[in-house]
C-alpha cells in the first residue's frame, strides 16, 4: 500500500514535471471583473488629480516612481535617483521600456509629460508646479530641479504619470484635456498610450471598460490576469448584487451593513482593513462668533477647555462598534499608519469621560451647554451621517445640543470649504494625504490659514499655532528622516495637547471578493491589477 | 390645420424654453460643480480660474440666456465629467433608453390588455381576482423596490439573468442594440419588466374600466340580441370601442416611459439617459442636466403635438368648432 501511494507521488510529481517541460507556460485567457460606484471620468492622465482616477490608470500609464502592495514607494520608470543638491535630484531612467504603441520611453517623454502637467486645463499643475525646471542628461538620465527643497519629490512623482511625446504630438494632444471644452486634448480622454501591464482596449463611458494585458510589460507581475473588466454600478444594492450572483469578481465599496450578508452567502467574502484616510470633527476657531450657534459674542471653540470637553463626550469606541459594526480604527492622531510620520505613541485617543468633559464646560462658563450645528456630508464617507448623529447623541449627554446639518457632498463642499469663506462652525471631514506623508497633513490641516503660502486651505476652523506652522515649514525642507520624525512627532502633540481636531477613526475599506480571488487591498482603496490573481 | 400645427409648435417652443428657464433657476441649488472637477490639492486660485471659464459666476439668467442660445443651434456644450460634448453623449445613451422604454411600452400593451379584458368579461372568476390584488402591488410598490426585488430573485437566488447593464451589444454606427445577442435580450427582461408593471396595471385597469363600460351599452345589447357570437361581440364590437382612450393613454405614457426610466436604469445600471442625468445631478454636471430636460421636455412636446394633430385628423368635431369659434 504504502509503496503503491509513493509510486503515484513519483507518477504526479513526474507528470507535473512533464507538464512543466512542455515548452512557455500556457497562458491561459483569464478575466477578471469587478465594479466600481463610479466611472472613469477621463482617461487622460492629467485630467482629474483623483485616487480613483489615478489609481486606476496606474495600469495603463506609469510614473517615475510607484506604490507597492503595502504602499511603500517602489522604483518604476525611474530605475533609482539621488539628491544631489537639496533642490536637485538625479534620476536614471529604465531602459528599454516601450509604450503600448511600440515608442521607446525616453527623457524626452519625462520632460514632456511635466510640461503637459502643467499646461491650462491640467488638474496637476499643483504637482507640476513643484519642479523648476528638468534638464535631459542623455536619453535615460535627467536632473529636476525643485521649486524649494522637496524630500517628497519621490512620492509626488507617483502620480505624476508619464505619456509619450511622440503619440500625443502625433494626435495632437500635447496639453491636458479641460473641462471648459477645446478640442486640443480630446484624443488623450478618449485613448490611452502608456508604459503600464494593462492597456485599455475599450472605455465606454459609465458603461464599461475593458484592459488588457501589454505582453511587451517591463516589469514582472504577479498577477495571471488577461483581461480586466470595469464596470460602474452606482447603487449599493445593485452593486452588492452583481457580486452574489455570481456576476463579478469583486466590487467595491460594499456597504458595511452588508457585510453579514457577504458572509452569509456562499461564494463571496467581504474583503476589509483600515483605509488611510482619518475622519475627523474640526470647529472653528477663528471667528469671534459662530456663525451656527447659540452663543452671541463669543466663540465657545476658541477655549480650550471646550474642545476638550467635546472630545472627552466622544465615544470613538461606540462609533466604532454602533456605527461602523466594529470595523473602523478608532484614533488620536491627524494621520493613519500606513502614513509617513505616523507615530504608535501618539495614537491614543482621548478618554471617553463624560464627567470631566461635563467639569470642563461648566469652567468653561458652560454649564448647561449651548447649541451648535455640525454641518456634515451625507455621501462622502463611509456612514458620514450617523457618524455625525451619533457625535450628536454623544454630546446632548453633556448638554451640547448639536444639529446635525447633512447634505450631499457636492452642496457640503460647496458650504465649508475656502472658495465660499469656511462658512461653518463645526464639520466632519476625511483626510487622505496624497503624498501619503505627513506634511501633507501639517500643510492642508494644522497649519493657519494662509492664502499666500496656500497652507492651511483645508483647516476650515482655522486652528493655529505658530510653533506648528514652523514645523510645517522644517518638515518640508529637512531630508534626515529621525529629526523629521521627530519635528513631525512635536507637531502632532501639540494639536493633541491643544486639542485643535477631535480625530474619530480611520474608515475601512469594504470590499467584496468571489472565493478564489486573491487581490492587495491598498489602503489608499486602489485596486492595482498587478496584484490579481483570478482561479 | 397649418395654423394649428403652427400654433401648437409656437405653444411647444414657449414650453421648453419655460423648462429651460426653470432647470436654469434650480441649478445652484444643487451644489457647486468645482469640487467635483478638481482634486483636493488643486488651489483657491485655479478653482476661480476654472469657475470663470466655465462662466458660472454668471447670474443664473446669464448662463441660461447663453444655454438657449447654444442649444438653439444644437449645441449643448461640453460635460464637465466626461469632458465630451453633451450632444455626443445624448445621441450614445438614446438608444439604450429608447429600446428599454418601447420594450416596456409593448410588453405593458401585449399583457395588459389581454388581462383587462379578461378580467372584465370574468368579473367573480378566481384568477380575475388574483389578478386584480396583484395589480395593486404594480401600482402602490415603488419601481425601486420593484427592481431590487426582481434582482434578488432572478439574480442572486435563482441566478438566471444578469441584474446589471446592457450585455452584449452590437454597434450600427448610428445606434447600438442589446437586441440582437443572447446577453443583451437576457438583460433586457428584468429593467423592461419593472418599467412596464405600472403602465402595464394601468392598461389593464383602464381596459377593464372601458370594457365594463361598453358591455353595458345599447348597441351590446343589440349584438347580443341580433345572435352575434358572443366572442365577436366581445373582441370586435366592445374591446376595439373601449381602445379609443387606451390608445391615446399609452400614447402620453410613452413620453413618462422614456422620461421616468431614470428610476429603472439607476436600479440596473442601464446605461441610457437617465442613469447619465442621475449621475449628472451627483455630479453637478449643469450641462447635462440642463441638456436633458430640454430633451426630455421635447419629447413630451412632440409626443402632445402628434396627439393633438391626431385628434384633430380623427375628431371632426374639433374643425366644426374651430370654424364655429369665429362667430362667438
Amino acid at each position: 500500500m504504502q509503496y503503491r501511494k509513493s509510486l503515484l507521488a513519483a507518477a504526479a510529481v513526474a507528470g507535473v514535471a512533464f507538464a512543466g517541460l512542455g515548452g512557455a507556460p500556457s497562458v491561459e485567457a483569464k478575466t477578471f471583473k469587478y465594479a466600481f460606484q463610479g466611472s472613469l471620468s477621463t482617461l487622460d492622465p492629467h485630467g482629474l488629480n483623483e485616487t480613483f482616477l489615478l489609481g486606476t490608470l496606474g495600469n495603463v500609464y506609469e510614473g517615475l516612481t510607484a506604490y507597492d502592495a503595502d504602499l511603500q514607494l517602489v522604483p518604476a520608470l525611474a530605475e533609482s535617483w539621488e539628491v544631489t543638491a537639496p533642490d536637485t535630484w538625479v534620476f536614471n531612467l529604465r531602459k528599454g521600456v516601450k509604450f503600448h504603441g511600440g515608442q521607446d520611453f525616453t527623457a524626452d517623454d519625462v520632460i514632456f509629460s511635466w510640461q503637459r502637467a502643467g499646461s491650462d486645463g491640467s488638474d496637476q499643475k499643483v504637482r507640476a508646479s513643484l519642479i523648476s525646471d528638468i534638464r535631459k542628461i542623455d536619453d535615460h538620465t535627467i536632473e529636476v530641479k525643485t521649486a524649494a527643497p522637496n524630500p517628497l519629490l519621490t512620492q509626488e512623482m507617483v502620480q505624476l504619470l508619464i505619456m509619450d511625446k511622440e503619440w500625443s504630438e502625433a494626435n495632437g494632444t500635447v496639453t491636458a484635456t479641460s473641462v471648459s471644452g477645446g478640442e486640443e486634448g480630446n484624443f488623450a480622454n478618449l485613448n490611452t498610450n502608456g508604459t503600464g501591464p494593462f492597456m485599455v482596449t475599450e472605455n465606454t463611458q459609465d458603461v464599461r471598460t475593458v484592459f488588457q494585458r501589454f505582453d511587451g510589460y517591463w516589469g514582472t507581475t504577479d498577477t495571471n490576469v488577461t483581461e480586466v473588466v470595469l464596470t460602474p454600478i452606482a447603487q449599493d444594492a445593485t452593486r452588492v448584487a452583481a457580486l452574489l450572483s455570481g456576476e463579478l469578481d469583486l466590487v467595491y465599496p460594499v456597504p458595511v451593513q452588508d457585510w453579514n450578508r457577504l458572509e452569509g452567502a456562499a461564494g463571496v467574502q467581504p474583503l476589509t482593513g483600515p483605509e488611510a484616510r482619518t475622519i475627523f470633527l474640526g470647529m472653528d476657531q477663528s471667528r469671534d462668533e459662530l456663525l451656527y450657534s447659540s452663543v452671541k459674542g463669543v466663540n465657545p471653540f476658541k477655549d480650550q477647555r471646550v474642545r476638550a470637553a467635546f472630545a472627552h463626550a466622544l465615544d470613538l469606541n461606540a462609533i466604532r462598534d454602533r456605527v461602523m459594526r466594529g470595523a473602523a480604527t478608532p484614533t488620536g492622531v491627524m494621520v493613519a499608519p500606513q502614513i509617513n510620520g505616523f507615530n504608535e505613541d501618539l495614537n491614543t485617543p482621548y478618554e471617553y469621560n463624560p464627567e470631566k468633559s461635563k467639569a470642563l464646560l461648566a469652567e468653561a462658563g458652560y454649564p448647561d451647554g449651548f447649541e451648535v450645528t455640525i454641518d456634515c456630508p451625507n455621501d462622502r464617507y463611509v456612514n458620514d451621517e450617523r457618524i455625525c448623529q451619533a457625535a450628536a447623541s454623544m454630546l446632548a449627554k453633556v448638554g451640547v445640543k448639536v444639529e446635525v446639518f447633512a447634505q450631499p457632498k457636492s452642496k457640503y463642499f460647496a458650504k465649508v470649504l475656502q472658495q465660499n469663506g469656511y462658512d461653518t462652525s463645526f464639520y466632519l471631514l476625511g483626510w487622505t494625504p496624497g503624498s501619503i506623508d505627513s506634511h501633507n497633513v501639517l500643510a492642508n490641516l494644522l497649519s493657519c490659514q494662509n492664502v499666500e503660502k496656500k497652507i492651511g486651505l483645508f483647516n476650515l476652523g482655522n486652528y493655529c499655532n505658530a510653533r506648528v506652522d514652523e514645523i510645517t515649514a522644517l518638515v518640508e525642507k529637512e531630508t534626515d528622516p529621525a529629526k523629521r520624525q521627530a519635528l513631525i512627532d512635536e507637531a502632532f502633540r501639540i494639536v493633541q495637547e491643544e486639542v485643535g481636531y477631535l480625530p474619530i477613526h480611520q474608515q475601512p475599506l469594504s470590499w467584496g471578493v468571489r472565493d478564489g480571488v486573491t487581490v492587495a487591498q491598498r489602503a489608499d482603496n486602489v485596486l492595482d491589477f498587478r496584484n490579481v490573481v483570478v482561479p | 390645420m397649418f395654423s394649428f400645427v403652427v400654433n401648437r409648435f409656437v405653444q411647444s417652443v414657449l414650453v421648453m424654453l419655460t423648462v429651460g428657464l426653470i432647470a436654469f433657476a434650480m441649478f445652484r441649488f444643487v451644489g457647486d460643480p468645482i469640487n467635483n472637477l478638481v482634486g483636493q490639492d488643486t488651489t483657491a486660485e485655479q478653482r476661480a480660474e476654472l469657475r470663470e471659464s466655465l462662466g458660472l459666476n454668471d447670474p443664473f439668467y446669464v448662463q441660461y440666456a447663453r444655454f438657449a442660445v447654444n442649444a438653439a443651434q444644437g449645441q449643448f456644450g461640453q460635460s464637465y465629467f466626461h469632458r465630451r460634448p453633451v450632444s455626443e453623449l445624448l445621441v450614445e445613451r438614446l438608444p439604450a433608453t429608447l429600446e428599454l422604454s418601447l420594450v416596456a411600452a409593448v410588453l405593458a400593451l401585449v399583457l395588459g390588455v389581454p388581462a383587462g379584458v379578461y378580467t372584465a368579461l370574468h368579473r367573480r372568476g378566481v384568477l380575475s381576482q388574483i389578478i386584480m390584488t396583484a395589480s395593486l402591488f404594480g401600482v402602490s410598490i415603488p419601481t425601486f423596490l420593484i427592481g431590487i426585488i426582481l434582482i434578488l430573485i432572478f439574480g442572486v437566488m435563482l441566478q438566471i439573468l444578469p441584474t446589471f447593464g446592457r450585455g452584449e451589444v452590437i454597434d450600427l454606427g448610428w445606434w447600438t442594440t442589446g437586441m440582437a445577442t443572447p446577453s443583451g435580450l437576457k438583460s433586457l427582461i428584468l429593467p423592461a419588466l419593472t418599467l412596464a408593471l405600472f403602465q402595464l396595471t394601468l392598461i389593464m385597469r383602464l381596459v377593464r374600466a372601458e370594457m365594463l363600460e361598453v358591455l353595458r351599452t345599447d348597441f351590446v345589447k343589440f349584438a347580443r340580441a341580433r345572435g352575434l357570437r358572443t366572442r365577436s361581440i366581445h373582441f370586435v364590437h366592445a374591446l376595439k370601442n373601449s381602445l379609443v382612450p387606451v390608445i391615446t393613454i399609452t400614447g402620453l405614457q410613452l413620453g413618462s416611459l422614456i422620461a421616468f426610466a431614470i428610476i429603472t436604469e439607476t436600479v440596473f445600471q442601464w446605461p441610457g439617459m437617465g442613469l447619465l442625468f442621475i449621475q449628472a445631478v451627483i455630479e453637478v454636471d449643469i450641462p447635462v442636466m440642463a441638456a436633458y430636460l430640454v430633451v426630455i421636455g421635447f419629447v413630451f412636446v412632440l409626443i402632445n403635438l402628434i396627439v393633438d394633430i391626431l385628434y384633430f385628423v380623427v375628431d371632426p368635431r374639433l374643425r366644426v368648432d374651430r370654424g364655429a369659434a369665429g362667430g362667438h
